[in-house]
């Protein structure tokens, strides 16, 4: 079983996209499931969500308490919040910030990874909404979830117009981070 | 693993929407909620159906609070109205006096409880004290173990109900948040199957102008009594419909998830735990380590609260060495979780002999990660080998916060 946080700030989308990666990894094949960190959610606040992955039914009921991915979509949460909590040593964290991952300072052995996940959606969507942008990150840094699975997803979610633009900053988040594309 | 074209039917969407829909493909009459948390996405994914057409020949009544609410019902329910609700824990509080009424004037009114913790102080997660606190309210209490069977309760729950045997009130119960807020595969029922499952309310006794009835009247001391008796015997007569309705649903739906009681490594266990809800999932995984290392471990699902299943339960641990008994609640001065208390109590006059340990666990919302789980059946385990040492505590409280 593979277990997944998602950082963010409340508003920024972190409880859809840990709902779109239990959609789009049940789609692969997969099984998922996706909850948030239940609290009283306040625009701008720390929050966090969760997805599982397994290739069998998910029983487990309990918080995740060491994850095998984090993505971070906010860099200003590396200040008060400890994003590195837990993660297994052979994960993966993956942080929005035009930052290099040495520069970060995380205290962690996991791989760090780092994209410009704001300017993706500042380029192709047009508004600095970086949720799904990090998903397409996600697929191409730990190969988990096929990419179109996760765009089908997403169009699924939001049709037309909206969907294509996550669909396409998606592809591009993806040939980012595996260094297909500058 | 799971068959590749059941798995075709199954879509990830919140436990809340999944309940919705149940609601709605059980053709409700008339709704009526209030919203509050964790609860809240439930009625507003009704109100969302009800707005688009998608529930024909039913009614959402708004009103100001769940005390208005459950009140709706019970004159919905009389005139022959098929009625659904949600609510949980201060919301639930605050319908306790009518709750009373509906079960006293047998009106079989369901409704989904996400369970959630009471105050003060103030909390809005998960434990089951809100539903635990009303089990002499005369209602049916079925616990949900995932979002599929909270959706699965309540096609069952409502055939149950509406038996011209049973008329009494339902409630379904799932773990708020938990399984509310979770997002999960989940097969939504299909219109279809339900309406072959669940026929028509038709009960024998309704309010009508034509021909005139009361509800609820006046019952001095040469009655009372015998009102109050009839129903305890329709809550005994619920329990034999509870399971037979269980294995109709399998027939139709081609899911089970336990009649009364289900258990899980049960046949040969010498250790068994005993919950309610959603940890029991936790608690498999966990027995699945234990089984894997050779030991007798076994779960006890027990799924129907009220009435409580005495036969069943002694059947079940009556081999086991100890027992233990996870309670998200407390009566406070016993220091016991009601199912503990209880299960101890049908134990008494029976023949088995298995001493019962219990804890009560995950107060507002305290995870029990897969730790506890194992540390409360090494304990067990001890009980089996020594006898009890401690009857009954909190699990993982914090000592250096009190």
């Amino acid at each position: 079983m593979k277990e997944i946080r998602i950082h963010g700030r409340g508003g920024q989308g972190s409880v859809t996209a840990a709902e779109m990666l239990s959609v789009a990894a049940f789609e692969d094949g997969k099984f998922s499931q996706a909850f948030p960190a239940f609290g009283v959610e306040r625009r701008g606040a720390p929050v966090q969500a969760f997805t599982r992955i397994n290739n069998n039914p998910i029983r487990l009921r309990s918080q995740v308490y060491t994850p095998d991915y984090v993505i971070v979509q906010d860099a200003t949460l590396l200040e008060t919040v400890d994003v590195a909590s837990g993660v297994k040593d052979d994960g993966i964290i993956i942080v929005n910030t035009t930052e290099k991952p040495e520069s970060l300072k995380l205290n962690t052995k996991a791989r760090v990874m780092t994209v410009d996940a704001t300017k993706v959606a500042m380029d192709i969507i047009g508004v600095p909404i970086v949720n799904t942008v990090l998903l397409g990150a996600f697929a191409g840094a730990t190969g988990e979830i096929n990419v179109e699975s996760i765009q089908h997803a997403i169009r699924a979610r939001f049709p037309g117009k909206v969907g294509e633009k996550n669909a396409n900053a998606i592809q591009k988040a993806y040939n980012l981070i595996r260094g297909e594309e500058a | 693993m799971i068959d590749p074209a059941y798995r075709k039917k199954m879509v990830v969407v919140e436990g809340s929407y999944a309940v919705a829909h149940s609601a709605k493909v059980c053709r409700p009459n008339v709704i009526s909620a209030y919203p509050i948390t964790p609860q809240t996405h439930i009625v507003e994914d009704l109100s969302q159906f009800i707005a688009d057409g998608e529930i024909p020949n039913c009614e959402y009544i708004n009103v100001e609070a769940e005390f208005s609410a459950i009140s709706a019902l019970i004159g919905a329910s009389a005139v022959g109205a098929r009625t659904y609700s949600a609510t949980t824990s201060q919301g639930l509080l605050l319908m306790h006096e009518a709750l009373f009424n509906t079960s006293g004037m047998r009106l079989p009114v369901i409704m989904t409880v996400a369970n959630r913790a009471v105050g003060a102080p103030i909390n809005i997660w998960n434990d089951h004290q809100d539903a635990i606190s009303q089990r002499d309210t005369g209602w049916i209490q079925l616990y949900a173990e995932d979002v599929q069977e909270a959706c699965d309760t309540l096609p069952q729950l409502y055939k149950i109900a509406e038996d011209n045997e049973v008329m009494l009130p339902g409630m379904a119960c799932m773990d708020g948040f938990i399984l509310s807020h979770v997002y999960e595969p989940v097969v939504l029922l299909e219109q279809e199957l339900t309406d072959d499952f669940l026929p028509s309310f038709q009960p024998e006794n309704v309010l009508d102008p034509e021909d005139p009835k009361t509800f609820g009247a006046f019952a001095a001391p040469d009655t009372y009594e015998e009102f109050r008796y009839l129903q305890e015997q329709a809550m005994q007569k619920a329990l034999p419909k509870i399971e037979a309705v269980a294995k109709e649903f399998e027939e139709v739906f081609g899911r089970y998830h336990g009649g009364l009681i289900d258990g899980y490594m049960l046949d040969d266990a010498e250790i068994i735990v005993m919950s309610m809800g959603s940890i029991l999932g936790t608690i498999k995984n966990v027995v699945d380590e234990y089984r894997a290392k050779g030991e007798k471990i076994g779960v006890l699902k027990v799924r129907s609260f009220r009435p409580f299943p005495k036969e069943q339960i002694c059947k079940a641990v009556k081999n086991a060495h100890a027992v233990v008994v996870l309670d998200k609640n407390i009566s406070i001065g016993t220091n016991e979780g009601a199912l503990f208390t209880e299960t101890k109590s049908c134990l008494y006059n029976s023949k088995v002999r298995v001493p019962v340990i219990g804890y009560t666990v995950g107060h507002g919302g305290r995870d029990i990660p897969v730790e506890s789980i194992a540390k409360v059946i090494e304990e067990t385990k001890k009980v089996a080998k020594s006898g009890i040492t401690v009857e009954s505590q909190f699990l993982d409280l914090k000592e250096e916060s009190l």
